[in-house]
């Protein structure tokens, strides 16, 4: 989860934290599991943040870096992404499992190791490669489709957390295309969905895919040959679209705000040459520190029978670099206040967006932390972001025609290994021909963009940054209904400060 | 260098054939059908001048070359098309192949093709063959969507350069057909029998406009033409009045109960795609 939902303030006075958490104790908006999470939260907040250094602390006092609400004192990596292929295989000791010998085993195994697959959100924010976990047990379709079917509620249920993600594809298989059915029919916005696309993708299974999210708004698309090249085959995504090595995961998540950074600066010199190298410097030693924080002092991996029996190993995990609002960063530098000047419609604008995220690359890739390496994330916002647009989006309102939109879009993926996305909502034609959406897919992907999620104007389910919702909860929320989704009351604040809704629809006459 | 007479390019359409495609509009028609959508399209400006000074921008002057636009200046309130009389548009612009491509340029890499459309599109022949030409050198598909008034194997460069046709089979019966668009429909169902006998065409289309065309002889006998020809599919179109001039103007949409028995209709006669919209 990219956000601090729940979270009482940090470094509260020791005589508020009584208060604190009684106050989490009486909420009567939080349900059982709410106070249990926040009351576990506030526990880890008593403690004083990670001890930084004085520079990186001024960055962090203002906002610039944040460590998005992770806790003071971490003691287990944000997102955990087990090897569930080995954990089929093998059974497990540590919860007494045999490997599974049919499709009600192999369901009932995943459920099982969910409930101990730690994560910042308490639940397991990767479920698996689902398709290809399934698919050797499938011997008739029909109890398949119900077994596959049991799982998805199960998860939907439990976890109802958009932030726990699945991921399928790249070839056509039977669990896949059960999946892919069931995706539409059941219109539950948990599991988040990605597939895994490349050439191999056979068009029909891809059109498939392609009808499921015009409908329900998942899977997203992913560029295989961009993460491949990255990390191999065994990589997955997650949470929002964040990729992580499978067996992995990741440590911190940490975000740059290059809005706030150019507020504070003076002149684009001044932003190049001194707040940025100091402000990505101090958002490495903060995610670092934390890093350590959890390895060497809360030594995670010592008492995890994940890592025992090898379903993750500490050197697959990464540290997430996350950045947000370069939109306002490049125009604020440069001054651009007329549209035509502006980032995503300008040359020199764009050019600008780019020198800033090379930098950032350069400067990250630089940088060597005590565990795993970091890479760049485009953090997809949180709740309470106002005038900050998500990592290297082009604001709402401001969306040049399509073709230039998907061009400057991929241009700005380049750089970011950990994962990236952006959301195109297209008109409901778009359902009679699906082709033209792969068509799309396939043009941008030809052009090196890493993920495309889409929707249709008319779903029910739609994204909102990077997790999903119904706009039927959001509005019973706002009536002040409990709903059965954490995402609901996110995505009822961000609706509004992310102006989902006021995405500039796709169609025919996009000119 | 041929030049066309375009009315308008839209780099991505969902609706214009299969898959995404750029759709470049052209200038005239020889029909002139009740419903027509774009009546606009249908001629070429007289030069009257009558909607110089109607435009609220100064967008269009008047020279002794005729009409000209500024598109600069221009905030497409469509005042101008409203205010002609002769069913034409001052917005047309005189382009060569290699203009319309640098306007789709950036479309390219996102489109499975070009679909030309118009006004109708075989009256520019010469044009059409040069952007289909064009678009297969890029790896593009070319599509024509016609109203089948030229006989396709008299254009047969034009024919050889396009993958696939649409087609409006507008009324299965002569009189209705001329009563309809002013002109016959003879040269339009053989275009339908020789498109299809040699795998050129996509799909063809009825508007249903109930009270007004026969639709259902007309769907019957259309879907009984292609029916041999698996391929082609048929869209059966519900008349809408949008941007509709004269005595349709106020017909209503028809729905689902007029619709429905169409669709079955030509399934029933063998039509494998069947779509209505
Ligand atoms: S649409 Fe026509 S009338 Fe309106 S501004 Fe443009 S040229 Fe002038
Ligand atoms: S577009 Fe129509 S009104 Fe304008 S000059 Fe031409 S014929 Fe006259």
């Amino acid at each position: 989860m990219d956000t601090g939902c729940h979270l009482p303030a940090k470094g509260m006075q020791r005589g508020n934290q009584m208060n604190d958490l009684m106050r989490i104790l009486k909420d009567p908006k939080l349900t059982y599991r709410q106070r249990l999470f926040s009351l576990s939260k506030a526990a880890e907040n008593i403690g004083e943040p990670v001890k930084l250094s004085e520079k990186a602390q001024r960055f962090a006092d203002c906002g610039i870096i944040y460590d998005m609400g992770e806790g003071n004192t971490p003691y287990c990596p944000r997102y955990v992404v087990p090897d569930y292929d080995k954990f089929l295989k093998q059974g497990s000791k540590f919860l007494m499992l045999a490997p599974p010998s049919d499709i009600w085993e192999a369901v009932s195994n995943l459920q099982i190791i969910y409930h101990h697959v730690p994560s910042v959100i308490g639940l397991p924010v990767y479920i698996g490669h689902l398709d290809r976990l399934l698919e050797p047990y499938i011997a008739d379709e029909k109890e398949a489709r119900r077994a596959i079917r049991m799982l998805l509620t199960h998860v939907d249920r439990t976890v109802s957390d958009s932030f726990c993600h699945c991921d399928i594809g790249p070839y056509d298989t039977r669990a896949g295309r059960i999946i892919l059915e069931l995706t539409e029919e059941m219109q539950r916005p948990v599991p988040n969905m990605s597939l895994i696309y490349n050439e191999k993708t056979p068009d029909e299974f891809a059109l498939r895919a392609i009808s499921a999210g015009l409908t329900a708004s998942k899977p997203s698309f992913v560029n295989d040959g961009m993460y491949s090249a990255e990390w191999g085959e065994s990589y997955a995504v997650v949470s929002c679209y964040n990729v992580l090595p499978i067996g992995g995961g990741g440590l911190t998540l940490g975000r740059l705000n290059l809005k706030k950074l150019a507020d504070a600066s003076i002149s684009r010199e001044q932003l190049m040459n001194e707040l940025l190298p100091d402000a990505v410097l101090a958002q490495c030693e903060q995610m670092d520190k934390r890093e350590s924080f959890i390895i060497d002092e809360c030594r995670f991996f010592e008492n995890s029978f994940l890592a025992a029996e090898e379903l993750i190993y500490p050197e697959r995990f990464v540290g997430m670099f996350g950045l947000v609002g370069l939109a306002e960063c490049v125009n604020k530098t440069l001054g651009a206040t007329a549209q035509e000047k502006r980032y995503g419609h300008c040359e020199q604008a764009n050019a600008f967006g780019e020198e800033i995220i090379d930098r950032i690359d350069k400067l990250v890739s630089r940088y060597k932390p005590k565990h795993g390496k970091f890479y760049l994330h485009g953090q997809v916002g949180i709740s309470s972001d106002e005038g900050v647009t998500p990592n290297t989006r082009i604001p709402v309102g401001e969306e040049p025609d399509l073709p230039t939109h998907l061009m400057v879009t991929a241009r700005m993926q380049k750089k970011f290994p950990c994962g990236i996305g952006d959301i195109f909502p297209f008109e409901a034609t778009a359902k009679r021909n699906p082709k033209a959406v792969l068509d799309i897919i396939k043009g941008a992907f030809s052009m090196n963009m890493r993920y495309l999620s889409f929707y249709s104007s008319d779903s029910d389910v739609i994204r909102i940054s990077g997790y999903l919702v119904k706009r039927s909860d959001i509005l019973k929320y706002k009536e002040g209904k409990a709903v059965l989704s954490n995402s609901a009351s996110l995505g009822s604040e961000a609706a509004g400060n992310l102006h989902a809704f006021e995405r500039k629809v796709r169609s025919s006459d996009d000119a | 260098m041929l030049k066309g007479y375009v009315n308008r390019i839209i780099p991505f359409s969902f609706v214009d054939g299969p898959g995404n495609r750029s759709a470049v509009f052209l200038q005239g028609c020889d029909f002139s059908c009740k419903y027509c959508h774009n009546p606009e399209t249908i001629n070429m400006c007289s030069g009257c001048g009558r909607c110089v000074e109607l435009c609220p921008r100064g967008a269009l002057t008047l020279s002794k070359e005729g009409i000209k636009w500024n598109s600069g200046l221009c905030a497409f309130c469509d005042r101008c098309l409203k205010v002609c009389s002769y069913n034409s548009s001052p917005r047309v612009r005189t382009m060569t192949m290699e203009q319309v491509f640098e306007e789709i340029r950036e479309a390219l890499p996102f489109i499975e093709g070009i679909t030309v459309s118009g006004g109708e599109c075989t009256k520019q022949n010469g044009f059409v063959t040069e952007l289909f030409r064009e678009a297969h050198a890029f790896g593009k598909t070319a599509f024509a969507d016609t109203n089948g008034e030229t006989d396709f194997r008299s254009i047969p460069e034009l024919t050889k350069e396009m993958d696939k046709a649409m087609l409006d089979i507008k009324s299965s019966d002569a009189r209705e057909h001329i009563m309809l668009t002013g002109s016959s429909n003879e040269t339009v169902i053989e275009n339908a029998r020789y498109l299809a006998s040699i795998g050129k065409l996509y799909e063809i289309r009825t508007v249903v406009v109930p009270g007004f065309l026969d639709n259902f002889r007309t769907v019957d006998f259309a879907s009984r033409l292609i029916a041999p020809y698996p391929e082609v599919r048929y869209k059966l179109i519900r008349f809408r009045k949008w941007g509709v001039r004269g005595p349709l103007e106020e017909f209503p949409v028809p729905d689902d109960s007029v619709m429905e028995p169409l669709k079955e209709l030509a399934l029933k006669n063998g039509v494998k795609i069947v779509e209505v919209i």
